[in-house]
């Protein structure tokens, strides 16, 4: 996995709680930066490529591993 | 912002499983970029109350799963039982936390954090006799030309 900035644990959380965290979290972070999100809702997968192509906000990898889903977007 | 997309949502519903979907929309509307508003009328100003008692009932809901099939058992009478209002708000509350679903108030505080805007229907406080000092603050009052306005200019538009 690519290197990143910031990280945000939103395991256990379920929609829409990964998305409002994920997008409180990159407000406070620089244009450029990367955030790492870790979650267990299956649903995020769909919604995280959702919330990057809405924002401008690069989904730069997204990836299961051991029942937890992986996400790396770059702010824009 | 003016080129925002905007999102206007019709709250009318005081249940608590109907309480979600305006708040859950609105939160992520608004993360999303959308300028969000929504309008609280009739049972939907339930909603706005700074404690808030939201119940879900089984009565009249052929759709909700009960414990032990008694949907199946009894699918009038035993949605009628006196103390299921409080025994299936109290499990949906319940299930709900075991899954990570956010609580109302959670989403309802993230909606104002995020500057959704919202509007109580004056009409139907005065017709209620409800207090607006029992409403959330940052609240604000206004009738149908008022929600017009913003709905008037909106990309999508929902009754709940």
């Amino acid at each position: 996995m690519a290197n990143f900035d910031q990280e945000l644990d939103a395991s256990g959380l379920n929609c829409p709680l990964p998305i409002l965290r994920a997008k409180k979290s990159l407000a406070g972070m620089e244009g450029g930066q990367v955030l790492h999100i870790i979650a267990t809702d299956p649903g995020s997968v769909k919604d995280f490529e959702a919330f990057s192509k809405q924002t401008g906000n690069e989904l730069m990898e997204s990836r299961e591993d051991g029942g937890k889903f992986h996400f790396l977007i770059k702010k824009a | 912002m003016s080129d925002a997309k905007k999102l206007a949502i019709i709250a009318t519903k005081g249940t608590l499983d109907w309480a979600y979907p305006p708040f859950i929309l609105a939160s992520t509307a608004a993360a999303l970029g959308y300028e969000t508003q929504i309008f609280f009328t009739f049972y939907g100003l339930q909603l706005l109350r700074k404690k808030l008692a939201l119940k879900v009932s089984p009565l009249g809901n052929p759709g909700m799963p009960m414990p032990m099939g008694m949907d199946k058992w009894f699918p009038v009478l035993g949605t009628a039982i006196p103390g299921m209002q409080a025994v299936m708000t109290a499990m949906m509350k319940s299930k709900m936390k075991s899954k990570g679903v956010a609580s109302v108030e959670e989403l309802r505080s993230l909606c104002q954090e995020a500057d959704v805007k919202m509007i109580a229907c004056q009409m139907t406080v005065d017709l209620f006799d409800m207090s607006p000092s029992s409403f959330v603050d940052g609240i604000e009052f206004g009738g149908a030309a008022t929600f017009f306005e913003f709905a008037g200019e909106s990309d999508i538009c929902l009754y709940i």
